[in-house]
């Protein structure tokens, strides 16, 4: 990694609730490269999504406040910024798709109308550049017949049409960074992989970095350079993707792994997939220790106590555990 | 929208038209009281002539003959003959229909400026000061009767403070500027009372709406595409919002024209709703069945208007 995009540094996103605060993000640290793809990936509640919105200040505040930390984009922190500045960094440096295309378009407006405006906020277009321009992006996500359909409503378009529409209204304005939050979550297989292929040649055209937030470790393998493994609001492991998967450090990287379907093994050895016992600790007050240790086999003393540091373990391979 | 749906809508209107006058006729044929009593009870009039105004009028007849009197005159323009004014219905009503459209119309326009900013306000900012603020007014606002608060306000208005008029004219005496100030003057009490109890309800209605669609995911999408907040709400929030509003502004027009009669009775305004009053209290049937079918007759044609808004504002909606 030579020329860092984005450093989110002891990121601390809390909301508050009835019950008290709930450290949905605890200390984050995370780097994305230029033109690099990063996999944030953990189960649900995790942290990963309130991670991607904290980076756009998408987090409705109340309930939500940062704590603590830094996002710095390009070397300049974000969470100070006023919302006119902020409003600056939006679409046009930083991008974000969702994991539900079905709802994450305005049903009231046209494809074509809601893609145009982000352009003329940011580049100044006149209506019809900014009309002509967004059917040129549909067209380039292989939307057929972009011309017409730059007109036609969200409603008229399937499922995958309309996140290949979010993808293209994300990338209208060349942004240098993509956030896509479990953007195939929502579809089915075979769309699944013509969206990871539609990211992957957007990425090659426009070589802006990429961050894929997923709970799918299949996806991740496929293409990411560098994974980060999150759990209860806190990394516990990151190293290139083929560290990762070649040598899983952590307990709770390696559970993902195992329970990753196999074709190949289960025809074979009829194996039952393995699942991770228990579930996800509660986020608020969470004990002192490493926050695995009530679902972890090698749990010990030691991880009760205090939590584990981020230590190195090899060429870029980070791992939160004292094993 | 399309124009065949447009004419199917119309098409439709005329047999709900025409029960509704029938179940209105009825009910009237049905109440008691007769707008010759007074004519039979005064011994000036020899009983003779009494009937015999009875058989033209075809007071006697059934009640499906004299229905089908009243439809084909009707069908053909003839809207009646007032009893106690002594003129046609339609030239009654017409006198009296543009003041109390022009009392509602402002009325709800009143409504809706005061309700659209405040409630969207108070739905972008839910439990925030100003909302329970505005919460709290409008649940005073749609909790107090017009009744109630329009005496309320004539009583400091118009008889402690002296500025404002007591009772609503029509024929006032001057023109030009003084006339308009005058027809301001009288109008600021019934408007207000009107407004304001249709305007509490709106904001409640308005702030829910908005808090269903704040929360949505394209309204987020709206957000990160940085085109400022003023407009993620005024584009993305607020035109959303509107689709349920409007439905909803324009099905509540039975109750406004409803409170407008209470309204018009007690600022004295005449409109049609005090016309609907007296007529009931002389038993001026035709004119209280004609008041009654031009209500009925707006709140169809504003259930149209609420669906034609409703298409043209939602394009998930496609009308065959």
């Amino acid at each position: 990694m030579t020329d860092t995009l984005l450093d989110i540094r002891e990121l601390k996103t809390w909301f508050a609730t009835d019950d008290g605060m709930v450290r949905a993000v605890d200390g984050v640290d995370l780097k994305i490269g230029r033109g690099e793809t990063v996999g944030v990936v953990g189960e649900s509640g995790c942290g990963k999504t309130v991670t991607a919105r904290s980076v756009l200040k998408l987090i409705d505040m109340p309930p939500g406040r940062f704590e603590g930390g830094q996002i710095l984009w390009q070397g300049r922190d974000l969470l100070p910024l006023g919302a006119a500045e902020m409003d600056k960094i939006r679409a046009r440096e930083i991008a974000i798709i969702f994991q539900e295309p079905m709802t994450s378009l305005n049903p009231v407006y046209t494809v074509g109308a809601q893609i145009a405006e982000v352009l003329r906020e940011h580049e100044k277009l006149t209506r019809r550049q900014a009309i002509d321009r967004a059917a040129e992006m549909l067209s380039l996500v292989n939307i057929p017949n972009a011309k017409a359909r730059v007109h036609d409503y969200p409603h008229q378009f399937s499922g995958g049409m309309r996140q290949r529409v979010m993808i293209a209204l994300a990338l209208s304005c060349r942004p240098k960074l993509l956030i896509a939050d479990e953007p195939t979550t929502a579809l089915d297989v075979t769309i699944q992989a013509q969206i990871l292929e539609l990211m992957q040649e957007m990425k090659e055209r426009f070589g802006m970095a990429i961050m894929l937030i997923t709970h799918a470790m299949g996806v991740v393998a496929e293409t990411c350079q560098r994974v980060v493994v999150m759990y209860a609001g806190k990394v516990v492991e990151e190293a290139p993707a083929v560290a990762l998967f070649g040598n899983p450090r952590h307990p709770y990287t390696q559970g993902l792994i195992r329970s990753i379907p196999r074709v190949d093994r289960a025809a074979e050895h009829k194996e039952r997939l393995e699942a991770i016992q228990g579930t996800v600790p509660s986020l608020l007050n969470p004990p002192p220790g490493c926050r695995f240790a009530q679902r972890c086999r090698f749990a010990s003393d030691v991880c009760r106590q205090a939590m584990p540091p981020l230590k190195q373990v090899g060429p870029g391979h980070f791992v939160r555990c004292v094993l | 929208m399309s124009r065949q749906y447009l004419i199917r809508r119309l098409l439709i209107a005329i047999p709900s038209l025409l029960g509704i006058s029938i179940v209105l006729f009825t009910v009237l044929a049905l109440a008691p009281g007769d707008p010759f009593g007074e004519l039979a009870s005064n011994p000036a009039i020899p009983p003779e002539v009494a009937a015999s105004l009875r058989a033209k009028f075809g007071l006697d007849d059934p009640v499906w003959i004299r229905y089908m009197h009243w439809l084909v005159a009707m069908v053909h323009g003839d809207w009646g003959f007032s009893f106690a004014s002594r003129i046609n219905v339609d030239t009654l009503i017409l006198q009296r229909l543009p003041t109390t459209l022009i009392v509602i119309g402002a009325a709800q326009i009143l409504a809706i400026i005061v309700a659209l900013p405040v409630g969207v306000l108070a739905g972008t900012r839910p439990y925030s000061i100003f909302d329970q603020v505005a919460n709290t007014l409008a649940f005073i606002g749609f909790s107090l009767p017009t009744f109630f608060t329009g005496l309320l306000l004539i009583l400091i208005f118009s008889v402690r403070l002296d500025w404002l008029p007591m009772v609503y004219r029509a024929d006032l005496g001057s023109t030009g500027w003084t006339w308009f100030v005058a027809e301001i003057k009288q109008s600021i009490m019934p408007v207000a009372v009107l407004g304001l109890f249709q305007g509490a309800s709106l904001v409640r209605y308005v702030r829910s709406a908005v808090l269903d669609v704040v929360r949505l995911d394209y309204v987020t999408t709206a957000r990160s595409k940085g085109i400022g907040e003023r407009k993620v709400i005024t584009r993305h929030v607020v035109r959303t919002a509107l689709i349920p509003v409007v439905t909803l502004v324009a099905l509540q027009m039975p109750v406004v024209f409803g409170g407008a009669i209470v309204t018009e009775q007690i600022f004295r305004v005449p409109g049609i709703g005090s016309l609907l009053i007296s007529a009931m209290l002389s038993n001026d049937t035709p004119v209280v069945m004609a008041v009654t079918f031009v209500f009925a007759c707006l709140v169809v044609l504003f259930n149209l208007i609420a669906d034609i808004l409703y298409g043209w504002l939602d394009p998930r909606i496609a009308y065959r």
